[in-house]
């Protein structure tokens, strides 16, 4: 007598299906480049529709119509490409009245929060991590109780354009705590938070000489704490005794998710715990795909 | 009340050391005019909160609380015993003897105040010069911008005040000991100086000669520290309050619009857009047009270069940059630096004038692009590689106790550097043509743009399905 589990297939609906249509959608997904091209956030972008489509979100995509914010070009002292850029969406945020976006991802989400309105293009910006609390907090998701993170080591990476740059700390926090996993914080993290060393363009160049690479300086703290291992943090470079937060309890499997809720910090991430060569034992998420997997929505 | 030869060269002195101040205080301002316009007005209520908090209460400093003590002793101590020194100012002016006195009780809770405060102050101090000149000195005063100059600054800051203490221990101790010898009562409690009189002579004109060399180095230290101030990172403590007033108020991760280039974009998406008059000049001619973004310091707004002259060069900004905590040239510090010494350099320089210059011994001699005929504050100060280096966290905006921001600085020589000289890395360059071509900053085609919602499902529980 067990309820069946059944693979519904999703049809993403597009906003010019919906225009033409004349529905309007409850929020307009902003998938954003790295979502829609880079092959590990792609999953996320997935993830992130597979919950839209299991609380019965009105939602829809602009497809091939979406193109870059501008977001790394202005970062880069490009202002001319990146306004070029942010005309061409708002244009076509006007054409479809688009009046509430959500983004997976922190740079599109602080550039068309902050950076559109001066240019004529003001909307509900909303990042997943907040819209994802707000289904908790409605009861609409998280209630598994964790499924297979139940207990698990979790630690969180603060996105720098999520966190320092809109204050945002508490959401992702608060997705992450419905699942019930051992969530532990790094050293620098919230304010003090350490940058992944992706943002103002960096994702796309080589690093400039140096002792170390950021990701890796950011992901052996994400691993010394994930183990507990208080030797490996005193030798972190730049923790200094004012930035309180205890060492959680040393541990033997060693295993555990770094929780991240940004594409360029999920790239450093991952690429940090390769060059650890701790992909056997620790995974990167985003929180997108911690709840899904925990709902068995992409089982 | 008994007017003197003293009273006479006091006011002189006083007359003097105000004035020098006043003359280098508009020197100074006029340096941060030399800055673009930038409308701070307004928002009244949320700038005096600020204002409160983050400089007056010292929000920030608490991040960390061993320095923050230590500080808040200083500041308060420096807030306090400023109350004897307004009586100072009558007593010299008027030849009266501790005129405050009249206060009574209050007069004693004053005194003992400020001397329990004068001996927490030394002790502060002496635990700061500890933290810089110990064998190895704290980490964030090292770095290659501390040089010659600002290692010997923050220490000759130190001296001073404790000179300052020194001098109103004399002061204060003398007089009680005279008193006691005869066999008066002193004005005011002196829970401090009062352990001290059996360390001075009996002698009652040696005494009175000790009370007026305490009176007068207090006086004429703070007049001699106040005309030192615009030529040492200490300035802060005048210029932490506007600064903090003037803050960005906008989220840390929204960058300005620049105008110029929203008219242009407009006028080249829509044909009837009309672009606004350039400004002229009051005679109606053509102002020189502006470059985007900074190549020195006057093309940056005057709030950055308020910024140069509020930083005390604590590092902060720079212990918590990931560029810098993992070996690159950047240290926002630095920049701030800079741009206050190039501002000296080429406006106004103050009496003592040691900018930090950097040759040949630069880390990575082989990157400086130190171009001396073009000495301006992008390459003659900041190189390249140090703007390339920025990760834009806002680490550093973040970290600053008086809200200085680095980051604006270093996205204004990122704008010269890219719209001015197309001297972007070539990577970034890669980076923006596949925006233009592409959409997207890598080199993917558009039209697979939707695909990764192929093949898409998600599983669900069958309601009402029985198997």
């Amino acid at each position: 007598m067990a309820e069946q589990l059944a693979k519904r297939p999703i049809n993403v609906p597009l906003m010019s299906n919906l225009a033409a249509a004349g529905e309007e959608p409850e929020i307009l997904f902003w998938v954003g480049c790295a979502g829609a091209f880079d092959d590990r956030y792609k999953r996320v972008t997935r993830a992130f529709v597979q919950i839209l489509e299991h609380v019965g979100v009105k939602y829809a995509v602009l497809g091939m119509e979406e193109t870059c914010t501008g977001d790394p070009a202005k970062r880069a002292g490009n202002e001319f490409l990146f306004q070029m850029q942010a005309m061409q969406n708002i244009t076509t945020f006007e054409g479809y009245g688009i009046k509430k976006i959500v983004t997976a991802c922190p740079h599109c989400f602080n550039t068309i929060k902050n950076e559109y309105p001066a240019l004529g293009g003001n909307y509900e910006v909303i990042h997943h991590s907040t819209f994802l609390q707000q289904l908790i907090n409605e009861g609409r998701v998280g209630v598994s109780g964790g499924g297979e993170f139940k207990g698990q080591r979790i630690t969180f990476h603060d996105s720098c354009y999520l966190g320092r740059s809109n204050n945002i700390y508490e959401a992702p926090r608060d997705v992450l705590a419905t699942l019930d996993a051992d969530l532990v914080e790094m050293k620098r993290s919230k304010a003090n938070g350490l940058c992944c060393g992706a943002g103002g363009a960096q994702m796309w160049k080589e690093p400039e000489p140096g002792k170390k690479d950021i990701n890796v300086e950011r992901t052996e703290e994400a691993l010394a704490t994930l183990d507990g291992n208080a030797a490996a943090l005193a030798n972190l470079n730049g923790v200094e005794s004012g930035n309180a937060g205890a060492t959680p309890s040393a541990r033997t499997d060693q295993r555990g998710i770094i929780a991240v809720s940004c594409p360029f910090c999920m790239t450093m991430m991952s690429d940090g715990v390769k060059n650890k060569e701790r992909e056997s034992s620790v995974q990167v998420f985003d929180i997108a795909e911690l709840i899904a997997t925990a709902e068995g929505l992409n089982a | 009340m008994h007017f003197s030869i003293q009273n006479l060269l006091f006011l002189l002195v006083a007359i003097a050391g105000f004035g020098l101040f006043v003359w280098q205080a508009r020197k100074v301002r006029a340096n941060i005019l030399v800055g673009r316009d930038r409308d701070m007005s307004g928002n009244v209520s949320e700038r005096l909160n600020k204002t409160l908090l983050v400089a007056f209460g010292q929000q920030k400093m608490f991040k960390r609380i061993t320095p923050a003590l230590l500080h808040m002793v200083v500041y308060v101590g420096f807030l306090v015993i400023n109350i004897e020194v307004i009586e100072i100012m009558i007593d010299g002016i008027f030849g009266t003897h501790r005129a405050l006195s009249f206060l009574g009780p209050v007069y004693d809770v004053l005194m003992a105040t400020n001397e329990i405060l004068g001996a927490l102050v030394i002790i502060a101090v002496a635990a700061f010069w500890w933290r810089r000149n110990s064998k190895p000195p704290v980490k964030r005063f090292t770095g290659p911008e501390l040089r010659a100059w600002p290692k010997l600054d923050a220490n000759v800051i130190l001296y001073i005040e404790v000179i300052l203490m020194a001098a109103l221990f004399t002061m204060n101790t003398a007089d009680l000991k005279l008193h006691q010898l005869e066999g008066v009562d002193l004005p005011g409690t002196f829970p401090i100086s009062s352990l001290l009189t059996g360390l001075f002579p009996d002698s009652v004109t040696a005494l009175h000669a000790l009370e007026r060399v305490g009176w007068w180095a207090h006086i004429v230290g703070i007049l001699c520290f106040l005309n030192y101030l615009p030529s040492s990172k200490h300035f802060h403590i005048i210029l932490a309050f506007p600064n903090v007033w003037y803050s960005r108020l906008v989220p840390q991760g929204q960058f300005s619009n620049v105008d110029s280039i929203t008219h242009e974009v407009k006028a080249m998406m829509d044909p009837t857009y009309v672009v606004p008059a350039p400004a002229t000049n009051p005679d109606g001619s053509a102002m020189a047009p502006t470059p985007f973004g900074a190549k020195d310091v006057d093309d940056l707004a005057w709030t950055n270069l308020l910024n140069a002259y509020s930083c005390t060069e604590c590092g902060r900004c720079t212990s918590v940059c990931p560029a810098n905590l993992t070996g690159k040239l950047l240290s926002p510090r630095k920049i701030i630096m800079d741009t206050r010494d190039r501002v000296e350099e080429k406006y106004n320089s103050p009496l003592i004038f040691q900018p930090n210059l950097y040759g040949a011994e630069a880390k990575h001699a082989e990157q400086e692009v130190l171009d001396k005929e073009n000495h301006t504050l992008l390459r003659g100060y900041v190189t390249p590689e140090e703007l390339w280096a920025c990760t834009t966290c806002n680490a550093c905006v973040e970290a600053c106790p008086v809200n200085i921001n680095p980051l604006e600085s270093i996205i204004e020589m990122r704008r010269f550097l890219v719209l001015e000289e197309s001297a972007a890395p070539n990577s970034l360059n890669v980076m923006f043509s596949n925006i233009e071509n592409n959409g997207a900053p890598w080199a993917f085609s558009p039209s697979d743009r939707f695909n990764w919602a192929d093949d898409l499902y998600v599983t669900e529980k069958e309601t009402g399905v029985r198997s």
